[in-house]
């Protein structure tokens, strides 16, 4: 595996780190199980690469798209809490819905960025390389959204959001309002998803309306990796997790990609990375079958 | 105890990650390697694939003896795409050949210096893979799969040897009938033919513009215009009782009754990338070779309704045809 192949995938799980610290919100604290990031993660790609190409400031439109992204978690959280649409069922209304919309926002089922300025290109002229300046600038946004991510989820209105995850009544009763929470985490959650689709644009060079197929699976695979991996009630730690979780995702597919000299073909990537993923589950429970059984009842209960 | 977790867990990705480099090293003997990736895998984007192994092994290079000959699929996910464009690029081949335009866009934007042949991408310049088709400069050429209008009009011109004016009736709303349009008018007086422009901006408006064209053109030349296809028997008919040959720019309408086209399979889109790597294998530099436009020997003709509309078809021409419909 090569330097510039490694630091790719570490680029790569910084990006859809965001994914999975979006994914982390909806489904861990909000316990609501949301498919609307398979829209809103390439809705940011495709509004901050129209506006790029309409000749905005980049971080405009990386604004801009955030912003999208939040309305389509709105819609979601409407669907759910005005109209009592099942969570799951709205979430997949907003996600089909969504990929007209793209194809509307871009009027075409790709966009290319790859000759305009972005957010990056002020740091291209500082002598770093490409392979090393990329995952850099997403690693510094990915820790400002940490540390902001953990402020907000220590603050009175981020712990009323954690209490509207783990016990709607119990919160109500408490005088929190439930509904609120869920319209503000929802909108939260997908405009982070869709920050990460518009830094996914602009690292690569590209909007297509399909790059949002399967980014759900990731950003979950992500979150439950990363609780395996660093185990803590923590929140600061618990969202340090998400990032590492899909850094880790990201080397297996990396891993997978390297698995041909073991006879496997191009066709069984998919089947590889699912492999490793769970194989990376697996593992600290074999290591120490006791210790593990032991703490089972608490890993259900991490980070909340 | 925290500590010891992750480290177990670190510990076990990076030994499977290590796995590979402890893997015999076989690239050390073949003297040439290529990389090649695709979005998804169909039966097209196959094609195209082994239209490029095919004519590497034809001109010299065997995959597993003199050439190394890398291919990943992204599995219809762009994220894997780019991660496999930063793989290739990691892994140095001598050219990478990325086929449909999300993988070609993450190649082109990964790799600086390594020579990128990208492949069955309908729009290059939209896609800003190059700046220029015929001097994309740096890193980046390869094959467009737009339509082979120079082998259309070169046809059109082996059947009728006399005609010199050329109908072309298309939607000016569709923006990729315009770039047609701009690309006949360039090509056309290299075959000797003039182009008089009808444009239908519906399918009710396309039996009118085809009758506008009758007494002022020698033949049709139908686009891939989705507008104009849709009422292709419009045209068929005004073809028919005013001797106008209709001809095509896609196969399946010489099948719905027009005279006749030449168009691509895309294993031979390969094949034409195939040269262009080899070109490049052979010590070319990418930014000199111009972009090229996949062309066609798939020949569909159509002598019933040649015959219909006043013309026969050379023998020289259905001899060679690769579909003769109604047979």
């Amino acid at each position: 595996m090569s330097t510039v192949a490694l630091l790719g995938a570490a680029e790569l799980g910084l990006v859809f780190a965001l994914v999975a610290l979006g994914v982390f919100l909806s489904f861990r604290v909000l316990d609501f199980p949301d498919l609307t990031v398979d829209g809103s993660f390439p809705l940011g790609a495709a509004v901050a690469a129209t506006l790029i190409v309409a000749g905005w400031n980049p971080w405009l439109a990386t604004g801009t798209a955030m912003a999208a992204g939040a309305l389509a978690g709105i819609v979601t959280a409407t669907l759910n809490v005005r109209f009592r649409i099942l969570h799951l069922l709205a979430s997949i209304l907003t996600m089909i819905a969504l990929f007209s919309v793209n194809l509307r926002i871009m009027g075409r089922p790709n966009v290319a960025i790859i000759i305009q300025d972005t957010v990056l290109t002020p740091f291209y002229g500082l002598g770093l390389s490409d392979a090393v300046l990329r995952p850099l600038f997403v690693l510094v946004v990915v820790a400002v959204v940490v540390a902001l991510l953990a402020r907000f989820l220590g603050s009175e209105f981020g712990l009323a959001m954690r209490a509207t995850g783990v016990n709607a009544r119990m919160a109500r009763a408490q005088g929190v309002s439930t509904d609120l929470h869920i319209y503000a985490g929802m909108a939260l959650s997908n405009a982070l998803v869709a920050l990460a689709g518009a830094l996914f644009a602009q690292t690569n060079g590209f909007a297509d309306v399909t790059s949002g197929i399967g980014t759900i699976v990731i950003g979950l695979a992500a979150v439950i990796v990363g609780e395996t991996v660093v185990r803590s009630r923590v929140i600061l730690w618990a969202l340090v997790g998400c990032v590492v979780g899909s850094i880790l995702y990201r080397i297996a597919i990396q891993v997978a990609l390297n698995a041909d000299f073991i006879g496997l073909q191009a066709s069984d990537l998919n089947l590889v990375t699912a492999l490793l993923v769970a194989g990376a589950l697996i593992l600290p429970r074999l290591r120490n079958p006791l210790r593990a059984g032991r703490q089972e009842p608490g890993t259900q209960g991490t980070a909340r | 105890m925290k500590i010891s977790r992750i480290a177990g867990a670190a510990l076990a990705l990076a030994c499977l990650g290590a796995v590979p480099a402890l893997a015999p090293a076989q690239a050390q003997v073949q003297s040439k390697s290529v990389a090649v990736t695709a979005i998804v895998e169909h039966p097209a984007l196959d094609a195209v694939r082994d239209g490029v192994r095919d004519e590497l092994a034809e001109q010299g290079w065997k995959p597993g003896d003199t050439l190394r000959f890398d291919y990943q699929s992204a599995q219809g996910n762009p994220g894997t795409a780019v991660q496999i464009a930063r793989q290739f690029v990691g892994q140095a081949p001598d050219v990478i050949v990325p086929i449909s335009t999300p993988s070609a866009q993450a190649v082109v934007s990964a790799a600086r210096d390594i020579p990128v042949v990208f492949t069955a991408v309908t729009d290059p310049l939209g896609a800003q893979l190059v700046r220029d088709l015929s001097k994309p400069g740096r890193n980046v050429t390869g094959l467009s799969d737009l339509s082979p209008v120079a082998d259309h009009l070169a046809l059109i011109r082996e059947i009728m040897p006399d005609a010199k004016r050329l109908g072309f009736p298309y939607n000016p709303g569709e923006p990729n009938s315009v770039t047609l349009l701009e690309l006949v008018k360039k090509l056309a007086p290299d075959h000797g033919f003039s182009v008089v422009e009808a444009p239908a901006t519906r399918s009710a408006d396309v039996q009118g513009a085809a009758r506008g064209l009758v007494g002022r053109v020698d033949a049709i030349y139908m686009p891939t215009d989705n507008t104009v296809v849709s009422a292709l028997e419009a045209l068929l008919i005004v073809g028919a009782q005013n001797k106008l040959p209709v001809f095509t720019a896609d196969t399946d309408s010489v099948q719905r009754g027009a005279v006749a086209t030449v168009g691509f399979n895309y294993y031979q889109v390969g094949r034409q990338t195939g040269q262009i790597v080899a070109r490049i294998l052979k010590g070319e530099n990418p930014g000199d070779i111009p972009v090229k436009s996949a062309e066609g020997t798939d020949l569909y003709v159509n002598p019933k309704a040649a015959a219909a509309m006043g013309i026969a078809l050379p023998e020289s021409v259905v001899a060679r045809a690769s579909k003769v419909v109604g047979q």
